[in-house]
Parts: structure tokens; sequence; C-alpha cells
């Protein structure tokens, strides 16, 4: 189901977020209060919830610009490296933007 | 153990207070990490308001980035809201594992209300704190309340910086979102056993940008490699 976005739906949107994230927090107890989460709910739980990160980075490594991608890459190597996020994060950007200013 | 550990489950004042303190070294980090949420959410085109409200009632980094990817109009409810479950899937392990501890708060809303404030480093704090014997839940409800003021303040900073820039992909802040995503992928501990998950989701996610319906690629590539990783047994297993 789409709609429109405007200031106000976009509020709303916003809303419905909050209340699924919410339900993700007490959902855990909710669940547990009635039966145990099994052996493979837990791994398929655990798997899913970084594969959704993978499915958004994904498309700005394939179809994004040079600088883009040159930024990922930056960001990874800098990561596994020295496993400072913020410092990887800073990396990525500064890649991406000397990139542009260069080239 | 501290001494005066109280042996029965409660939610005080003086251990909130305790979480509190105990999470407000990193919440500068995650003052920093809002601040960045904000700059990518100005430039997805979200108001002012909509930031603040979102980083208030969704207290989640990773979703409201990723919903970022998704905002135009018209936009899709299944989407955002498919979005917004499958990255924070992973509090319902944090919630599960809790509930031991929290059933045995005496009120709805001390165990409800507690939980709203459920995060990775305040959750982490609270388990390995609860299996030393602690009993106030009050830490996990504190940690959380100075990560979420944190959260909310550095979101506040980058709606006042963000406007100044005019042209946000030649600072190279177009990035800023995708980077951030990519390192909590990196960042987390079980990265070997992930490596057949990722990869599938990765794949699936490139087949379905080719072959399907716009945004489908989200669903498609977290249930492919949620699916693959229940063949991947857990370190604790």
């Amino acid at each position: 189901m789409s709609i429109p976005l405007t200031a106000l739906t976009g509020f709303g949107v916003i809303l419905l977020m909050g209340l699924v994230a919410y339900m993700t927090r007490i959902g855990g107890v909710l669940i547990m209060s009635r039966m145990k989460i099994g052996r493979r709910a837990e791994r398929f739980i655990y798997a899913m919830s970084g594969s959704a990160l993978v499915a958004i980075v994904v498309p700005l490594a394939v179809e994004g610009d040079l600088a883009a991608r040159l930024a990922l890459a930056t960001t990874a190597v800098v990561m596994l490296t020295t496993k400072k996020t913020l410092v990887a994060i800073m990396a990525g950007i500064v890649m991406a933007a000397g990139w542009r200013a260069f080239f | 153990m501290p001494p005066e550990q109280p042996v029965a489950t409660c939610l005080t004042r003086a251990g909130t207070l305790d979480g509190f303190k105990r999470m407000a070294p990193l919440s500068l980090f995650v003052v920093i990490f809002g601040l960045a949420f904000s700059v990518a959410a100005l430039q997805a085109g979200l108001s002012g308001p909509q930031i603040m409200l979102m980083s208030a009632v969704v207290f989640a980094g990773a979703s409201q980035f990723g919903v970022l990817e998704v905002w135009s109009s018209p936009i899709s409810l299944a989407t955002v809201v498919i979005i917004t479950f499958a990255i924070n899937s992973r509090h319902l392990l944090m919630s599960a594992s809790l509930y031991p501890w929290v059933r045995e708060l005496p009120t709805r809303r001390e165990r409800y209300g507690t939980l709203f404030f459920l995060s990775d480093a305040n959750w982490a704090m609270s388990f390995n704190d609860y299996y030393k014997g602690a009993r106030d839940v009050g830490l996990l409800l504190g940690g959380g309340m100075a990560l979420w003021a944190a959260w909310m303040i550095g979101t506040a900073i980058g709606i006042g910086l963000g406007a100044g820039f005019d042209d946000p992909e030649r600072w190279g802040l177009d990035v800023i979102m995708s980077c951030f995503l990519l390192v909590m992928i990196l960042g987390g501990s079980n990265k070997k056993r992930m490596i057949l998950p990722w990869t599938v989701a990765a794949l699936a996610t490139v087949a379905a940008l080719q072959w399907l319906p716009d945004n489908a690629h989200v669903v498609v590539g977290a249930l492919a490699g949620g699916l693959t990783g229940i063949f991947i047994r857990g370190v604790d297993e």
C-alpha cells in the first residue's frame, strides 16, 4: 500500500515506524511469556537483521557512482583493520568528497 | 558484586542513575551518530520536526537510516514496516533474553515502559550484569535513557548544522547513510558465521533490483539471508 508523502502523512509514517520498533522491543518478552523461541527461529532472526542491512547497502555498491563505491570500499577496509566505527565512516565520507573534488 | 545488591528484582531510582552514568561515556559517540543521521535525513527531504520525532519514537539508528533510502512520494507503508521490522528484529532476541528478569517487575508500566529504552549497548551491559547477579532493572532503563538523550541531542545539533550544507554530494554527505550501515554490518562479532547468509542476501538483492518491482529488494534480501542463516550454527550451540 503506497500513500503520497506530505508533511502530515510523513508524521504518520514516522509514528508507524515507532510502533513497529517498539513491537520488536517488547516482542521478545511477549513471545517468551507464551512459548520458547526455538533454535531455528533464533538463527533466522539473527541472520535476517544483518541481511536487511546488507540489502539496503547493496544498491549503492551496484548502482552508485565511482566516488560512492570507493567510499564504501574505504569504509569497509578501515572498519576491518581498525575496528573504529567513526573513523571508518569519516574515511568513507572524505574519500567521496576528495574523489569528487579532484576527478 | 557490589555489597548492597538487592536479591529480588526491582526498579529503583539509584539503579537508574547508575545505568545512566555508566552509559554516559558511550553517549558521546551516539551524539555524533545522531548528528550524521540528521544531515542524511535533511538530505532525504524530511523536515526538522519530522526528524526529531523519528529519533524520539524509533530510537534505532540503523532502521532510521534504512528508511531514508525509500523516503520519496508515494511511499510504500509495507516497505517502511518491513525495513523497520527486519533491521530491528535483533531486538526480539535481546528482549527475549531479558524475559526471566523483566517478568518479575510488579507493574506493566515498569515492564513495558523500560523496554521502550532497549537498545544494543544498554542491553549488553544489563545482560552481563544480570548474569553476575544484578537485579535492578534500573540499569537497563537508565542506560537507555542516557543513549536516548544523546541520540536526541545529536539529532538536534545535526538539524542545525545540516541546513548549512547546500551541496551535500560535494561534501560526500550522500554516502553517510550507507557507510554507517556498512560499519554496523562489519562491526558485529559473528562476521565469519554470517559470510554465507550475507552473500546470499547480497545476491538475492542484486537479482531483485534487476527483475522485481522497486523496493522489493530489501524484503527479498532480508528473507534470503535469514533463511540461509537457519543452517548456520550459533557459537553457543
